[in-house]
């Protein structure tokens, strides 16, 4: 292999790894909250449609964003009522939000089906772009791949070291005891979920204004149920998502350079090694992840429950 | 005589506690349709003309109706044991791969009396393989049929287009991918138009279901586990079998869907054929709370909101999925149990029989 091919692959990995990635970031606190929202493709729709639309009328990539950061948050919202007051089944709930989200996207997002964009564009870092090799995968990027990391880092202390991650994380191991304790577990559970919104609509965002530079139906073809896998495969961890979410980039990637260079292998084939390489890593990883999983989850994941 | 009330007061109470929610979502769909200006009253006399007052329309739901009975007792069964079976649409494609492949096998000049088993054991075949291996991991505890099941759905996808596009494809076709026609011997025969014999099947499918959860001690079992799985297993219930029993039934009969959609239908095999005939049989038995009686009458109803959406977007321009919005909402409000129906049964079949009592 070529190093044009290795080059390549790797600042695809990079980017295609983005939007799972803060996907997953989101459902990492709401997990750790102890709830579960399957529907995070839904809301990754709902962020890639509203982001691409108001980029697209008013120019402005930023406005986007910040469009679709607050779309995803207030559609994951809907969840609350259901789930916490009404202790409605949270993987059928998830599975209802997907299709709400997709259905909302595909109906507002119809008129904006072709439409040009000024989205995120790569912006070099002076001088780190110019070290052979490493500077163009690691420095030739768009703005919110720079943000990875941070975002990590800083999603890892809110749960870590303040006060409210500790008292969400309490709420998501045992919601009676977190209550004894004089936290309040409903409207930390309601912050999760907001902050889950806000970055699975940053993901969305990420798809159609820096990666896809376009809106179609169904344009997160299953990411975010990717994304769910890789907080299960993060061991619900916020530092481990990256590292998890460049080996499911790499994937994707790997099909988009192999086509390009028109490889003698099936491109069907390649596009259903994400999904498999999900499946066989979690099965892979089952004993850490099980020990790692919030209490507040296990309820849900392993009904019926048999010992 | 066996006293009809209590049945009469159980189909009273859920058919206006439905009729709320649909009333309730109207008027929400109505609010999204009105913000992107659209008139919602165009849009539901769109909805209802090519329906219900239209001859094609109205058996276009039948046919509508047929893969999901399959999809929608794909999702139930399993969940009478508490399961999540989202692999319905993996499972149907898989299935109508497996028919497709015993008839270009077979050819096209087997009778029609070899043809239509052959192609419904291997459609339920497939359907099966495609559940197997979620039923597996989730029977050893290692793996949630949820998460499973859902990434195999991309996975089939990708499948049939790898066999579509390269061994199973027509190489008389140019451009369009596809197989090449079954031929006469394969296909389902119609009783009224494009409605098949698949609406019988289903039919016979929903009764085998019924009669095997309320009248068997499988079915007993089954709703023993559902129940309390911890308590069933102390009493010896072998809860492992039952997972991948229970999975591997569901995926044959989601595997029936895309035979019937191919052998009926279609004529042949094409990438996508299944316009989420999966998905929507998941909404479907989750409207219908599992039960193969309502699954019936919800299953007409999807596959009414379906056959309009279809039309909407002939007649309205607007895309197909519109009509994702008022099932997810009229969803959201039965799994909130926004009327609590349960409930209501209760103190109006109470109220029955503080009456029977006072006039004894």
């Amino acid at each position: 292999m070529s190093t044009g091919f290795v080059e390549g692959w790797l600042a695809g990995t990079i980017q295609a790894s983005a939007p799972i990635f803060y996907a997953a970031l989101g459902e990492t606190v709401v997990e750790r909250s102890g709830l579960i929202n399957l529907g995070v493709e839904g809301t990754m729709l709902v962020g890639a449609s509203s982001s691409f639309a108001v980029t697209s009328l008013t120019g402005s990539p930023v406005a986007g964003l910040a469009t679709g950061a607050l779309a995803g948050a207030l559609f994951n919202l809907i969840l609350a009522p259901l789930v916490l007051w009404r202790r409605a089944n949270q993987l059928a709930c998830g599975l209802a939000l997907m299709f709400l989200g997709a259905g909302l996207s595909a109906f507002y997002g119809q008129s904006f089906v072709g439409a040009p964009v000024n989205g995120f564009d790569v912006v070099p870092i002076p001088f780190l772009e110019t070290i052979p090799f490493a500077g163009p995968i690691l420095f030739q990027q768009d703005a919110l791949v720079y943000f990875m990391a941070p975002s990590a880092v800083l999603v890892w202390w809110l749960l870590a070291r303040t006060r409210w991650g500790l008292q969400l994380r309490a709420v998501g191991e045992d919601r009676l005891v977190a209550f004894a304790a004089g936290t309040r577990p409903h409207l930390l559970r309601v912050q999760a979920l907001l902050l889950g919104g806000l970055f699975a609509g940053v993901a969305g965002a990420h798809l159609s204004l820096a990666i896809a530079h376009s809106w179609t139906e169904g344009l997160t073809a299953g990411r975010g149920f990717i994304a769910v896998s890789l907080v299960i495969f993060a061991a619900w961890s916020p530092l481990r998502v990256l590292p998890g979410a460049l080996l499911f980039g790499g994937a994707l990637a790997l099909q988009i350079q192999l086509q390009a260079r028109g490889a003698a292998v099936s491109p069907f084939l390649l596009d259903m090694l994400p999904y498999l390489m999900t499946l066989v890593v979690l099965v892979l990883l089952r004993k850490s992840s099980r020990g790692r999983m919030p209490e507040g989850l296990k309820e849900v994941f392993e009904s019926p429950k048999g010992s | 005589m066996t006293d009809l009330r209590p049945g009469l007061v159980r189909f009273g109470v859920r058919t206006l506690t439905l009729g709320s929610s649909i009333i309730v979502a109207l008027v929400l769909f109505s609010l999204v349709l009105a913000t992107a200006g659209k008139n919602p009253f165009d849009t539901y006399a769109s909805l209802v003309g090519s329906t219900l007052g239209n001859g094609f329309g109205f058996s276009e739901i039948f046919v509508k109706l047929i893969p999901l009975l399959f999809t929608a007792l794909a999702v139930a069964l399993p969940a009478r044991l508490g399961l999540v079976n989202v692999g319905g649409e993996g499972q149907l494609n898989v299935g109508a791969l497996g028919a497709a492949v015993a008839a270009l096998t077979l050819g096209p000049h087997v009778p029609l009396w070899v043809g239509i088993p052959v192609s419904v054991v291997f459609g339920m075949l497939g359907g099966a393989l495609w559940a197997l291996v979620p039923a597996w991991l989730r029977a050893r505890g290692w793996l949630n049929e949820t998460i499973s099941t859902l990434l195999l759905n991309y996975v089939a996808l990708r499948l049939v287009d790898f066999f579509v596009y390269g061994p199973l494809r027509d190489p008389g076709s140019a451009n369009v991918p596809q197989t090449v026609e079954f031929g006469a011997g394969w296909l389902w025969p119609g009783l009224v138009g494009r409605i098949h014999i698949g609406l019988l099947l289903g039919l016979a499918a929903l009764a085998v279901v019924a009669v095997v959860l309320n009248r068997t001690r499988w079915g007993f079992e089954i709703r023993a586990i559902g129940g309390n799985a911890l308590a069933a297993q102390r009493h010896g219930l072998p809860l492992s079998r039952y997972i991948v029993l229970v999975l591997l039934a569901g995926g044959a009969l989601a595997g029936l869907a895309g035979t019937g959609e191919i052998m009926a239908i279609q004529g042949r095999l094409r990438p996508h054929f299944s316009p989420d005939y999966g998905y929507m049989g998941f909404l479907v038995a989750w409207l219908a709370g599992h039960k193969p009686l309502r699954i019936l009458i919800l299953g007409f109803l999807v596959a009414l909101v379906a056959t309009g959406g279809d039309s909407l977007q002939l007649d309205q321009g607007l895309p197909s999925a519109t009509v994702n919005i008022f099932m997810a909402l009229i969803l959201f409000m039965v799994l909130a149990d926004t009327w609590r129906p349960d409930r209501l049964e209760e103190r109006w079949l109470a109220r029955l029989g503080a009456r029977e009592g006072g006039a004894a």
